[in-house]
């Protein structure tokens, strides 16, 4: 018997790192696949960047329930919207109305999202909105537990006019820097570029992510090094 | 009732709130998470991890919590690393002064887990409890010895055991798959396939772990190696493809 073995009915939360990055000609969006409950890791392979409309998306972050009825209400109203607009829905439009039901609960409601797409007035464009419902269209925008790795990062590596792979790359190393700090975050990275031909889903999964401070290259089992060299014995 | 009564009398306010509360662990800093042990043919095999988190950040990655102690127990630690590092002081110690008698006898595995079991249970009893759990295993004349103690003196010894989240995810396995006479190799797959999973399930596991042996004839802890993990399923690449919304 353990006292601190973890509460596993606890709410379902996203501790989480999620990133949106603009570039020239989209944007990309990137998140990791760790949903906890307490202590224990609910589900390892999490898909939080959700769709709103054929090229708008959206990262969720914070409570699990409160980031999943958010995204169902404004997909729900943009879908409306575009029937009766008669084309697909501004960027600007899916974020403004993430704020009108952020903001009008913020009492109730703990989540932090980044809303990301392409539209043919705007181009790429992300908005950041953080928990009480600021909107922030921003060049690029983090969120989630595991940004607090991230800004001495992002301040040193962000640039201006990046390329698609660039882009792409920048947010893959974050997440998976934020993952090695962060124990709120862990699993896959996943990423969505949006841009003018469409949309494009990638995965990069463990052995994939470069290896940081302190991490080793995973090999199958001890027994494989042991049959290979005999390893120094460390004596305490 | 009398509603005089609700509030203690001064002298016992004293008891409740005295000078020594500044003394008390109240909550732990720096922690380590499971440890899991098992018996095998020839020994005992612990398996840690070498996280030490503070709060949900993994701050420290190369953390030994596993030790031995003298010539025939090796023990694992997982809470508050500071209050291992006391036990580890009150351990060496302990040996030393069996050592000075100088009498051809050594303390065995058995009287080690005794030993702890009071210092964890009479810090238990002082409301200044060693915030920790202990995996204590070794061999003595051939006789075998796997035991856990925690911060509130709760002692057992099993043919397997595991602290925290080990409890929940590795012991079913152990339960199902450990048998008498497992060889090293055995062993070691198996405590390494409880490992994946506490690193796939436990928000607080690093992937970097150790492996620490003792037989009769001594201890050894293997160096530190990291575990590959597995994501390539199909479930995992789209999992909300026709369940937008979900997760």
């Amino acid at each position: 018997m353990d006292v601190s073995s973890g509460d596993v009915n606890g709410p379902h939360s996203m501790g989480t790192t999620i990133i949106g990055v603009t570039y020239d000609g989209g944007v990309v969006l990137g998140a990791d696949s760790r949903t906890s409950t307490g202590m224990y890791v609910a589900n390892r392979a999490s898909d939080k960047i959700t769709q709103l409309t054929d090229n708008v998306y959206v990262c969720r972050s914070g409570s699990a329930a409160d980031s999943q009825i958010v995204s169902d209400y404004v997909r729900y109203f943009l879908h409306q919207h575009t029937i009766q607009l008669g084309q697909p829905s501004t960027v600007k439009v899916a974020a403004n109305l993430v704020r009108l039901l952020s903001y009008s609960n913020k009492n109730m409601l703990q989540t932090g999202l980044i809303v990301g797409g392409w539209d043919k007035y705007e181009g790429g464009k992300i908005y950041g909105i953080p928990l009480g419902g600021t909107v922030l269209e921003l060049p690029f925008t983090i969120g989630g537990s595991g940004s607090s790795y991230l800004y001495g990062f992002f301040d040193q590596a962000w640039k201006e006019g990046m390329t698609r792979e660039e882009a792409e790359q920048l947010v893959v190393k974050a997440v998976s820097l934020a993952i090695a700090r962060d124990g709120a975050s862990g699993g896959v990275v996943r990423t969505v570029t949006i841009n003018k031909d469409g949309v494009t889903r990638k995965f990069y999964a463990g052995d994939t992510l470069p290896l940081w401070h302190e991490e080793l290259e995973p090999q199958n089992s001890l027994l494989d090094t042991l049959s290979a060299a005999s390893p120094e014995p460390m004596i305490s | 009732m009398n509603v005089a009564d609700s509030s203690p009398a001064p002298a016992m306010n004293n008891l409740l709130a005295s000078n020594a509360d500044s003394q008390r662990t109240l909550y732990p800093y720096v922690t380590g998470t499971s440890v899991v042990g098992i018996k095998y043919k020839d020994g005992i095999l612990l398996a840690a991890d070498m996280g030490g988190s503070y709060g949900s950040t993994l701050r420290y990655k190369t953390v030994e919590r596993l030790k031995s102690v003298g010539k025939h127990s090796i023990i694992g630690a997982s809470g508050e690393i500071s209050d291992f590092q006391e036990i580890m002081r009150y351990l060496d110690e302990l040996i030393l002064y069996d050592n000075m008698w100088d009498d051809g006898n050594s303390l065995g595995p058995k009287e080690v887990h005794n030993y702890l079991t009071r210092v964890m249970y009479n810090r238990r009893n002082k409301f200044n409890p060693l915030w920790n759990s202990l995996v204590l295993g070794g061999v003595k004349n051939g006789q075998k010895y796997l035991g856990t103690v925690n911060m509130i003196g709760v002692h057992y010894e099993d043919d397997h055991v595991a602290t925290g989240f080990g409890n929940h995810l590795a012991r079913p396995i152990l339960r199902d798959e450990w048998h008498e006479n497992l060889t090293f190799e055995e062993g070691v797959k198996l405590l390494e396939k409880c490992m994946r999973v506490l690193l796939y399930r436990d928000r607080s596991a690093v992937n970097k772990l150790q492996i620490a042996r003792i037989t009769q004839d001594g201890v050894k802890v293997f160096p530190p190696y990291s575990l590959k993990t597995f994501w390539n399923f199909n479930a995992f690449q789209n999992p909300t493809v026709g369940a937008e919304g979900s997760w």
